[in-house]
Formats: C-alpha cells, sequence, structure tokens
C-alpha cells in the first residue's frame, strides 16, 4: 500500500517534471534566446523520454515481478500524448505561423515532418481508448490496438534522426534509438520464447 | 561626424537596451497574461547583460547599416552556431571562453602577388574599422540584427595583390582539439572552411569583422576575427579566422562536404528555395518575445539590392 502511494507520486512527479522545469526556467531567463525554438524542442523530447518510459512497463514488471507496475502505465502513456500535443501545437503556431497551407507544405514536403504525424495519428486512438469503459468495451482488441505503441515508437525516434540530420548531429537520437532496440528486443527474445516453450510443450503433449 | 549625430542612439550606448527591452517584453507578456503560462522573463529585467570586454571603438557607418534595431548583447552572445564547441546554442557561451586568442595570426596565401602572415594588432590597423548593423539570416530560420565593427574585406584583400588565377577566397577556422569539445565528437570535418566566390568577398558588404557593440568579439561570436557575409545564410560567415587563401578552384565548404543536397556553396538567403529541412519563406526575429509573429523573409536577405547584380544569369535554385 506504502510503495503504491510513492510509486503514484513518482509518477506524476516525472510527468509534470518538464512543465515544472519550464515555468522555473521561464522566471529565470532559462529558456534562451529563442524560447519557442526552446519549448518546441523540449516537449519533443519530454514526449519521447516518457514514451520510453512507457514502454519500460513490462520489462521492468517482468523482471521484478512487480505486477503493480502496470498500474501507473496509463499515466505515464497519457503523460507522453501531453506532451506530443504540446509539441505539435509549437510547432503548429511558432514554426508554421498558424497557417494551415503552411503546416500542409510542411508534412509533404519534410520527411522527418511527415513520420513524425503519422506517429502522432498512431497516437491519438490510443489517447482516446484509455479510460475504463473503453478498455471492457474493446476487450482483447484493446491489447491489439495498444501494439501500435510500437510503430509509434520506432517512427518517433527516425523523426528525431531526420531532424538532426540537418546538423549531422546524431548522438541523442542514436541513444534514444538504442534504448528503443533494447525494449523491444527483450519483447522480441520473450515473445520468441514463449513461441518455443509452446512448441515444445505441444510435442511432448503430442 | 554627421554620421553620428543623425542616429539617435550611438550603438555603443544600447547597453541598458536589453534592460528596457526585457521590461517592455516583461510588461507585453503581463498584459498578454503569458505569465500564468510560467514563461515570462522577470529575470531579464534585472540581468546585467550589457556589453563586456576590451572596448573596439568605431564610427558607424550609415551607408551599409540597417535601421532597424538591433538584438541586445544577451541574445547575441548566448544563442550562438559555433560547432566547434557543441551543437548546442548555449554551448559557444558556456565553454568558448577557453579559445587561446593571444598570440593570433592570420596567414593570407595562394594566388596572391604578396603571401603575409599579419597577427591580430596588424590586421586591425590595415583599415578604418567602423560599426556596420546588419541582419544576421540563419539557414535555420532565425534571424538576429548585429553593430558588428570592421572593415570591408577588400581592404585586406587588395594588400596582398590577388593575381588573374584568384577566383575564389578560402576562410578557414581555428583548430584547438583541447578547448574545443565539437572538434573531438567529429561532427564536421575540422577545421571548418567556407568560401567566396571573388566579387563576392570584395563586395564592400562583406566586413571582415573584429568586434560587437563597441566591445572585441566575444569568444562565441568568433574571436578574436571573423568574416560577416549579411546576404548568405549565417554558417558562410566562418568564425575564429587562422587563414585566407585565393585560388581558381571552387572550393568545398565543411557543409557542403556533409550534407552536398543541403547546403550549397553560394547560400544566398532565398524565400523561394526551401531547405529540406526549413522553409525559408519565413523567419523568427530572436528577442521579439512569444507572441511576436514570423516576419517573411527576404531574397539575399534584404541585400538584393546591392548584390542581386552579382548572380544576373545565374540559376539560384540550383545553385543554392
Amino acid at each position: 500500500m506504502r510503495s503504491g502511494v510513492w510509486l503514484r507520486v513518482g509518477v506524476h512527479a516525472v510527468g509534470l517534471f518538464p512543465l515544472a522545469r519550464w515555468v522555473v526556467l521561464g522566471a529565470t531567463q532559462g529558456l534562451s534566446a529563442n524560447p519557442q525554438e526552446f519549448l518546441t524542442r523540449s516537449s519533443g523530447v519530454w514526449a519521447l523520454a516518457l514514451l520510453w518510459a512507457v514502454l519500460c512497463v513490462t520489462p521492468a514488471r517482468r523482471l521484478t515481478g512487480w505486477t503493480r507496475l502496470v498500474r501507473y502505465r496509463r499515466a505515464l502513456g497519457l503523460y507522453a500524448f501531453f506532451y506530443t500535443v504540446l509539441h505539435v501545437i509549437a510547432w503548429a503556431i511558432w514554426d508554421r505561423g498558424g497557417a494551415p497551407a503552411a503546416m500542409w507544405t510542411d508534412l509533404w514536403q519534410r520527411d522527418f515532418i511527415g513520420v513524425g504525424a503519422i506517429a502522432v495519428l498512431l497516437l491519438v486512438p490510443l489517447a482516446l481508448t484509455s479510460t475504463n469503459g473503453w478498455i471492457r468495451r474493446l476487450g482483447r482488441w484493446w491489447r491489439r490496438l495498444h501494439w501500435l505503441i510500437h510503430p509509434a515508437a520506432v517512427l518517433s525516434v527516425l523523426h528525431f534522426e531526420w531532424m538532426r540530420a540537418g546538423k549531422n548531429d546524431f548522438l541523442e537520437p542514436r541513444i534514444y534509438a538504442v534504448i528503443l532496440a533494447v525494449l523491444l528486443g527483450v519483447r522480441l527474445w520473450w515473445w520468441w520464447e514463449n513461441r518455443a516453450k509452446q512448441r515444445f510443450d505441444q510435442h511432448r503433449l503430442g | 561626424m554627421h554620421v553620428e549625430q543623425s542616429r539617435d542612439i550611438p550603438p555603443s550606448g544600447i547597453t541598458p537596451e536589453s534592460v528596457w527591452l526585457g521590461r517592455r517584453r516583461w510588461l507585453r507578456q503581463m498584459a498578454a497574461g503569458s505569465l500564468a503560462l510560467g514563461m515570462g522573463g522577470l529575470a531579464r529585467a534585472s540581468a546585467g547583460d550589457g556589453p563586456t570586454g576590451p572596448v573596439l571603438p568605431a564610427p558607424p557607418n550609415a551607408r551599409w547599416s540597417t535601421t532597424e534595431k538591433p538584438n541586445s548583447w544577451h541574445d547575441i552572445t548566448t544563442y550562438n552556431n559555433f560547432y566547434e564547441f557543441g551543437t548546442g546554442k548555449g554551448d559557444p557561451a558556456e565553454y568558448a571562453g577557453r579559445m587561446r586568442l593571444r598570440p593570433w595570426a592570420v596567414k593570407i596565401d595562394g594566388a596572391v602577388g604578396k603571401p603575409m602572415t599579419l597577427d591580430l594588432d596588424d590586421l586591425r590597423k590595415l583599415a578604418p574599422l567602423e560599426e556596420r548593423v546588419y541582419r544576421l539570416r540563419c539557414v535555420e530560420a532565425w534571424s538576429l540584427v548585429v553593430p558588428w565593427i570592421g572593415y570591408s574585406l577588400s581592404h585586406l584583400l587588395q594588400r596582398v595583390e590577388p593575381t588573374a588565377d584568384a577566383r575564389y577566397v578560402v576562410f578557414t577556422s581555428a583548430v584547438q582539439p583541447d578547448v574545443m569539445p565539437g572538434v573531438r565528437q567529429r561532427i564536421l570535418d575540422w577545421p571548418y572552411v567556407e568560401g567566396l566566390r571573388m566579387d563576392e568577398a570584395m563586395h564592400p558588404l562583406t566586413l571582415l569583422t573584429f568586434g560587437l557593440y563597441g566591445h572585441d568579439l566575444p569568444p562565441q561570436d568568433g574571436a578574436p576575427l571573423r568574416i560577416i557575409v549579411p546576404w548568405k545564410y549565417g554558417f558562410k560567415s566562418a568564425k575564429s579566422l587562422v587563414h585566407i587563401r585565393l585560388q581558381a578552384e571552387q572550393p568545398v565548404s565543411s557543409w557542403m562536404r556533409a550534407a552536398p543536397d543541403e547546403y550549397g556553396f553560394y547560400a544566398n538567403v532565398n524565400p523561394s528555395v526551401p531547405h529540406p529541412r526549413w522553409s525559408q519563406a519565413t523567419e523568427r526575429r530572436i528577442g521579439t518575445g512569444f507572441f511576436a509573429s514570423r516576419i517573411p523573409t527576404l531574397p539575399f536577405n534584404g541585400y538584393a539590392e546591392s548584390v542581386a547584380g552579382l548572380y544576373q544569369g545565374m540559376d539560384l535554385r540550383r545553385n543554392f
């Protein structure tokens, strides 16, 4: 019970930290001479980091046996989506001047904007179906739908990588890519192991 | 003297400008309720961020200056691209102070009658210094207005007596690996190399630059001397120069080598040629506050009247 309270506090502390950080930086001249660019990039990076945190939940649960962790996955996911939405709004208003035509051109002219947009579109249904009602209504389809987080994560890191390609500066996106590879790798490994075990069991039964 | 009087505020006297600009910005943000978003610049009004470092006085040159309001010293010295010191905009301000600036010599050679190596004092005395307020447009679609101090590069180039083979000028920046974290990261092929066609280099707007806001160039802005080519994207204006070479062949710049589809040799500011990563149609003027909208980018960064003639008959879409 006690550890549950701390976990909950911890998750919200992590989720609200970027927002609190911006407030402090804003009050102390820390948002750089180009605060719009700073906030656009910062919201993107935090959306990515929180998405990665969501993907850590399942492996962490399997490794620690701490099943309670799953209860906080939704909060983490919604925080990730919250920063994703801020990132998109920042781009739309500050980068494209709120002009739909300029946004549309950007989507088609720039690959990194295009893949970013697809990633956002994949995340929208996940956020919308995060309520208890939708989880019940969708039943086993809920899990299948939420599998979309995987392609969304891959496209997000591609978005980051291609954005940085213009400046030949790949260190950060590659760190995210390596962590994602590990997170997806362990899933693949467990899935393969599981399948092998099932086959073995079937063989023995047969 | 007349020139000086024609200006309301001498740029060297703009020290308190950042203060009142900050105050104005703060008021504007208050009015717009942006403090509720936690994005106010409370500290801006009190930050002592006026020009620092050795004084380098120079009379303003109105002929080549814009009347637009210069950005604050703080904006110009904390928001920099100087990849030798890292790719973050704040990295140069943090690390460039470690650069060794004395002694400093620049070698000028190649297709010249009189190759020479000049130290900083020789270079500064070569022609009268003047202050020029230029727009600076970065390829990343932001811009600044900067009161630079220097003289037309043509003074130096004439001194070395270019030969008939001198069709291009190559600028090489300093490399001091022990104090340049970006050089150790191999983001680009170092040293940083840029170039201009001879007629571009000889154009009076092309400024050999030693100072900023009435002071020596701060390290993050390319101390002790750099080139400024105001009608081209900022990356063409190489910093911390150690070598200027005149030659017959068009050089391959560092950015052309790194991403040939994205960075061309000319890199003239051109709103109708989009970069793969940034539309170039509009720009964000730094220091104009949260609610300022982007401004339209002008061909040749607003210097078309002076420089468009250099490119007559050229397809600027192909020669980007």
